[in-house]
């Protein structure tokens, strides 16, 4: 008989996700890495702003919430001061990839050696769900009222594929929760993100197409539909940047 | 007498010694000279120095090695300082410690690369968004400034607070005599991140901010009541009292030797902590005085703010005039300062409040 796993003991309260958000199954499974990799003891997040903020009421660990799309800077900050530590950045597309371009684009361009968790669900959550860098063509969002007319607002942005093909980077992935096979495989390259950090070999990050059922106004076995029909086409899954020989 | 050294080469050596353990910044006239020296001399000394992508980002990178427990530090100027406000506020907000040094330019918007004050009001009254301030230390000389540089350190530990370095161009591009303190190995604080999650107030995830304001206000309180410091002479029989600090605050302090020579009564107070205001020093002024005089590098007056509700808390039964003599550009000389007082004594310049 399989045996049930253990809540990693970093999860202690419970979160305040909307039901049928991803957030929770990436939590579990950076948890799981992390105490698989001996790092729950090791761990400081830096958390950005929006939903991903949210995370920081559950876990026991040492986190600082950092200020609208500059996690990419703190986190630089606490690796040069405390190499030995394992750092998260954990951020949300609208504050890594909008607000927080540069601070993301010039730590990947640095190769700090921080692990990147970002959760892509083409908008911004928590402020009720606008435009951000990855909203798809013609999605309709409360700041994009007819669709995204890429004409006027530029097109979707694939950051894992650009710090990937430009920069000299340690690690670069994308998964998803639609499905357990693919969340086998999204674990898998979150256990190499924080692997390459443990191992020193630079800035990694994995980017989770991941639902947002509240503002994409949709049930959550709608909004899975959608990662896979809609957003996977567009966002292919995949290592980008596969880890050099060990 | 130590050696001739320019102002910003002995502030950043300062803090060097003083166990700064990351410098990150974005270059700008007429600060760039620390963040230059820095480069080379923190990874001499195992320290990490970071040429950050924006001003935005460096004082951010300085938060992260804040929340770590280690003295971080960055230097700007003006507009580069308007870009910070946001992390400075953040880093109060979390209450972690680091030291900004403004070395102050003139302007509003872009400004341009003359020595000024008018940064006053923004540093001594938070800057960024809340109900925060930062100690801010004014020193008039390259020794104090470099004198100061530990206290800076001591000070946002002890509190928990942001301190700002305030200088002026003039005082950062100038070479004086200069004795260096020695090293200091500060250790990591006891509060900062270790991975461990052995401190558990860092973050906005388990705190009250009913019970927090209120701590707030007690800790400025204390800040006020123990952390004032200036430098005065003559107030005991002036009728006149100049207000200054830094470079214009040494230059008054020659105006008034010159014109106590010359048989006026006057004396000057020279802030040197201009956040806590030093409202004690005022206690110490002659009960008749005829008017206080602020002497200022700006345009608007910005310090006779803080100079008339000083008279006003002090000198409770009447009203004591307070007059402003702002000098856009450069520091203003004696002979500016002695033409002032005779232009307020013979009514031209009126008091402002």
């Amino acid at each position: 008989m399989a045996k049930a796993r253990k809540v990693p003991a970093i999860i202690d309260n419970p979160m305040s996700f909307c039901p049928g958000c991803g957030h929770g199954i990436v939590i579990r499974l950076i948890a799981e890495c992390l105490e698989e990799l001996g790092q729950d003891q090791n761990i400081i997040f830096a958390l950005g702003v929006g939903c991903s903020s949210l995370l920081g009421g559950g876990l026991v660990t040492d986190r600082l919430h950092c200020p609208h799309g500059r996690a990419g800077a703190v986190a630089t900050g606490m690796k040069r001061v405390q190499p030995e530590n394992t750092i998260v950045a954990y951020q949300g597309d609208g504050d890594a990839y909008s607000i927080g371009i540069a601070e993301s684009i010039n730590a990947a361009y640095r190769n700090e050696n921080f692990t990147v968790i970002t959760i892509n669900n083409t908008n911004y959550g928590m402020t009720g769900g606008q435009m951000s860098w990855t909203t798809m063509p013609g999605q309709v969002t409360t700041t994009s009222p007819l669709g995204r007319d890429c004409e006027t607002t530029g097109l979707p942005l694939r950051f894992p594929e650009l710090v990937a093909s430009q920069f000299d980077v340690a690690y670069a992935a994308r998964g998803a929760v639609t499905t357990p096979k693919n969340v086998k495989k999204l674990k898998k390259y979150i256990w190499n993100g924080l692997d390459a950090q443990v191992k020193g070999e630079g800035y990694s990050v994995i980017e989770v197409l991941s639902p947002c059922p509240t503002n994409w106004k949709m049930t959550p076995l709608k909004a899975m539909e959608r990662i896979e029909t809609e957003l996977i086409p567009y966002y292919p899954l995949g290592e980008f940047k596969a880890r050099k020989e060990n | 007498m130590g050696d001739m050294m320019k102002g910003n080469i002995a502030i950043a050596e300062a803090a060097v010694r003083a166990g700064v353990k990351l410098y990150a910044g974005y270059p700008i006239t007429p600060s760039t000279e620390i963040m230059e020296y820095l480069s080379k001399r923190l990874p001499e000394v195992g320290a990490s120095f970071i040429q950050a992508e924006s001003e935005l980002a460096g004082i951010n990178m300085v938060m992260g090695a804040a929340s770590c427990g280690v003295r971080a530090l960055t230097a700007s100027s003006g507009p580069g300082i308007s870009l910070k406000q946001e992390g400075i506020s953040c880093i109060s907000d979390e209450e972690l410690t680091c030291v900004v040094i403004n070395v102050v330019r003139y302007g509003n918007g872009l400004g341009t690369l003359y020595s000024a004050q008018c940064d006053y009001h923004r540093e001594t009254r938070g800057g960024g968004n809340g109900d925060y301030r930062c100690i801010v230390l004014s020193p008039g000389s390259i020794q104090e400034a470099v004198d100061l540089m530990a206290t800076a350190y001591e000070l946002a530990e002890k509190y928990r607070i942001v301190t700002v370095m305030m200088t002026e161009g003039a005082l950062g591009q100038m070479m004086e005599p200069c004795d260096l303190p020695d090293f200091i190995e500060p250790e990591k604080l006891p509060w900062g991140m270790d991975g461990k999650y052995s401190y558990k107030k860092i973050g906005i995830f388990d705190r009250n901010s009913m019970t927090e304001a209120v701590d707030l206000n007690k800790k400025h309180d204390t800040i006020k009541a123990n952390e004032q410091r200036w430098e005065d002479d003559g107030l005991e029989d002036a009728d006149y009292v100049f207000v200054a600090y830094g470079l214009p605050g040494r230059s008054v302090k020659g105006a008034v030797r010159e014109l106590r020579e010359e048989g006026h009564k006057v004396g000057f107070i020279r802030p040197i902590t201009t956040w806590p205001f030093p409202i004690k020093a005022f206690e110490k002024v002659n009960r008749d005085v005829k008017g206080f005089i602020s002497v200022e590098a700006n345009a608007t007056g910005q310090l006779i703010d803080d100079v008339a509700l000083a008279a006003k808390e002090t000198v409770k039964d009447r009203n004591v005039p307070a007059y402003c003599l702002p000098c856009v550009y450069g520091i203003p000389s004696i002979r500016f300062t002695k033409e002032g007082l005779g232009k307020i004594i013979n009514g031209e310049i009126k008091e402002r409040y």
